[in-house]
């Protein structure tokens, strides 16, 4: 089927790329056990220098995140009593009591809610409109195609003092649906393109072959040419969860009260009660956790997205 | 099964005109060939034939019934790819009753004709695996068994045998051939392979530039074309060309070739001025007392007969004789040409002349 050979590639080869991989995972994985790390640390034990490698782990870093806290008097601490839970004695040694939850979930639940929400506008604007552009013929497609690129052509905060009297003028301000909007609005163009790129590469047989055997075009495109997509979809999807995931600026710029995300409010943890840095490190970790989740289920894909239209077929 | 009719249908993409004003008639259960260099417009015809191009202007009608601008799913017929078109994503069996499940139809009756297809293509053991890993052939297979599944009324294929190699093309072609024979369904088969459709075809229709130049059976097609092109491009190695200035007056049944007489089937036209004389290979003759001469510049064996190649009076003219008969460089041989056998042609139009021998094929049109 395939036409093409490769030479087997010789012992020294292999080894010399192995430790290449071996070197580059080593400084990627490096960060993200640092912040791991810490999030298990004592706070005396995250500012240590030397930095210590080995430590006795705690979750306090977990627990202050979701928790905001207050230091007591001992007449106070007397008053309030014993410590019910778990939980309230791993501050109570340190002489404070929990007065409440922090806003972590909450923000955490916008971060899901926003990223996820644009992501799937993303992907679902984009596959039709990648559909359209690929396979009719439309009026002006070159110029339109290049139009919607433009819209990348520039950092998209260079349009923040717009869109903030935009949002302010439309009651968009602090919304999810504005977020989401505004995210879908930015990774658009990039899901637009990749998606065209990869509805391309389906011949356009197979969408023939199924309107002949009797199928509607939305059913051909719905049984024949998304499946073929999936591995562009997976790929696309996992960019626009990625950018929308990781926004700082317009969402300190345009959330605060009700539609926060997390990427703002993690650093408003630092001073909260001193330089709280397991906390913070437990709130990156925990940030961390869905998309490389939503990655990790996607990855078969991904890996044939990477390599797509490689060999062909 | 259904006659299929095309009439003064046109397609246009733009400024470009791929297919002009065609017209013919494919009878029911003929195996149609639709011949001709790539860009002719072949494939666009089948592509509007099918529903999968929709004309321009003109009429197609399938079984009587005008289906121009109709959906290729309302044409009731199958369409088999150049390049398979087979779904990756699904396996061998779920390929072939696709189209069955996409009518409602029951899931004992589609498993009876799935089984019933697969016998027929010898294709039983591979219903269970995915496409991805079958070789050409029984991709092809495949590919077949999805089209002959549904009964249409009639197949469209695009090259089918395009993508596999030499060697199994042939035997897919006698397959083809043997599959056609035995269900008797109309098929009309795209192909740019003057062999394959000589081979294969109950008729032909050659087309060029867009324009049908010639449609008819092929041996019809091969002694009497119609014009240069189709003379040209049919037979291997192809007609030889003769350009002289000349003239032929009606039941003149003989030309002056550079001052030799040449005898030719009895005019039913004349014409003066540019004129070619076409004579195929094989009916180029070596006798040492023939006025017409020629030197032998390469010789090409080829097993039972040989191609020799000749520097003529007027350019060069390939002979097929006998390996027999010996032959050496740079003889100066005498050249006869059968008479019954020869046409002659309009140099500017490129149109043949209509002569006694040729007007029962292409006087009619």
């Amino acid at each position: 089927m395939s036409s093409y050979s490769v030479t087997e590639p010789s012992l020294r080869q292999k080894w010399s790329a192995g430790i290449l991989v071996v070197l580059y995972a080593l400084i990627t994985i490096l960060p993200l056990v640092w912040i791991i790390a810490t999030s298990f640390k004592s706070p005396s034990d995250a500012i240590a220098y030397p930095p210590k490698t080995f430590f006795t782990p705690t979750v306090e870093g977990y627990v202050n995140v979701f928790t905001t806290r207050t230091r007591l008097s001992e007449e106070q601490l007397q008053a309030v009593g014993e410590p019910q839970t778990w939980y309230d004695r791993l501050v109570r040694k340190d002489g404070l009591v929990i007065s409440g939850p922090s806003r972590f979930a909450e923000r955490f639940t916008n971060s899901v809610i926003i990223g996820f929400g644009s992501t799937v506008l993303c992907i679902v604007l984009g596959t039709a409109a990648a559909y359209a552009f690929s396979r009719f013929k439309v009026p002006l497609k070159d110029d339109l195609l290049f139009f919607i690129l433009s819209t990348r052509m520039m950092p998209p905060i260079a349009v923040a003092i717009p869109i903030f009297l935009m949002f302010r003028a439309l009651g968009l301000s602090d919304t999810h649906a504005g977020m989401i909007l505004l995210y879908t609005a930015v990774n658009l163009s990039l899901s637009v393109w990749l998606l065209k790129g990869f509805i391309d590469e389906i011949p356009i047989e197979y969408e023939e072959a199924a309107l002949i055997d009797g199928y509607t075009r939305l059913q051909a495109f719905y049984k024949v040419v998304l499946p073929q997509a999936a591995t562009g979809i997976a790929s696309t999807a996992i960019f626009c969860l990625i950018f929308a995931w990781n926004e700082y600026a317009f969402a300190v710029l345009l959330t605060s009260g009700n539609a926060q995300t997390a990427p703002p409010f993690i650093p408003t943890i630092i001073g909260v009660s001193g330089q709280d840095w397991p906390a913070v490190a437990a709130g990156a970790t925990l940030f961390l956790v869905p998309v490389m989740v939503f990655t990790i289920l996607l990855r078969k894909h991904l890996l044939r997205g990477i390599t797509f239209g490689a060999v062909r077929k | 099964m259904a006659q299929i009719r095309i009439q003064n249908v046109r397609k246009e993409f733009g400024p470009f005109t791929a297919v002009q004003s065609s017209s013919f008639t494919i009878e029911d259960g003929e195996f149609f060939m639709l011949l001709g260099p790539s860009g002719c417009g072949k494939t666009t015809t089948l592509r509007m034939m099918a529903g999968l191009e929709l004309p321009t202007s003109g009429e197609i009608f399938i079984d009587g019934e005008e289906v121009g601008m109709k959906r290729a799913s309302q044409r009731d017929i199958a369409f088999v790819f150049q390049m398979f078109a087979l779904y990756p994503h699904m396996n061998v069996r779920r390929n072939i009753s696709y189209p069955l499940v996409s009518q409602g139809m029951k899931r004992e009756e589609v498993n009876t004709r799935v089984a019933e297809v697969a016998r027929i293509l010898r294709i039983e053991h591979i219903l269970d695996k995915p496409v991805g890993g079958l070789s050409g052939g029984d991709r092809q297979r495949v590919a077949l068994g999805r089209a002959i599944v549904r009964r249409p009324k009639a197949f469209f294929m695009d090259e089918p045998l395009g993508a596999l190699d030499a060697e199994f093309r042939e035997h897919m072609a006698e397959e083809l051939r043997a599959l056609h024979d035995r269900m008797g369904a109309t098929t009309v088969y795209v192909t740019h392979d003057q062999l394959e459709a000589m081979q294969m075809g109950d008729k032909i229709v050659v087309m060029n530039h867009g324009v049908v130049e010639q449609f008819g059976r092929p041996q019809q097609i091969y002694d009497w074309p119609a014009t240069k092109f189709v003379a040209q491009f049919i037979g291997s190695p192809s007609m030889n060309f003769l350009d002289f200035e000349g003239m032929i007056g009606i039941d003149g049944d003989s030309v002056d070739l550079g001052g030799i007489k040449v005898k030719v089937p009895a005019a039913r036209e004349g014409r003066a001025g540019r004129l070619t004389l076409g004579v195929r290979p094989e009916h180029v003759g070596f006798r040492d007392d023939a006025a017409y001469r020629g030197r032998v510049s390469a010789v090409e064996y080829l097993g039972t007969t040989q191609i020799v190649t000749l520097v003529t009076a007027h350019g060069d003219l390939k002979a097929r004789i006998s390996s027999a008969q010996a032959v050496r460089e740079d003889e100066l041989v005498g050249l006869d040409f059968d008479q019954r056998t020869l046409s002659l042609f309009d140099a500017e139009s490129g149109k043949a002349l209509l002569s006694k021998a040729n007007e029962g094929v292409l006087g009619h049109g």
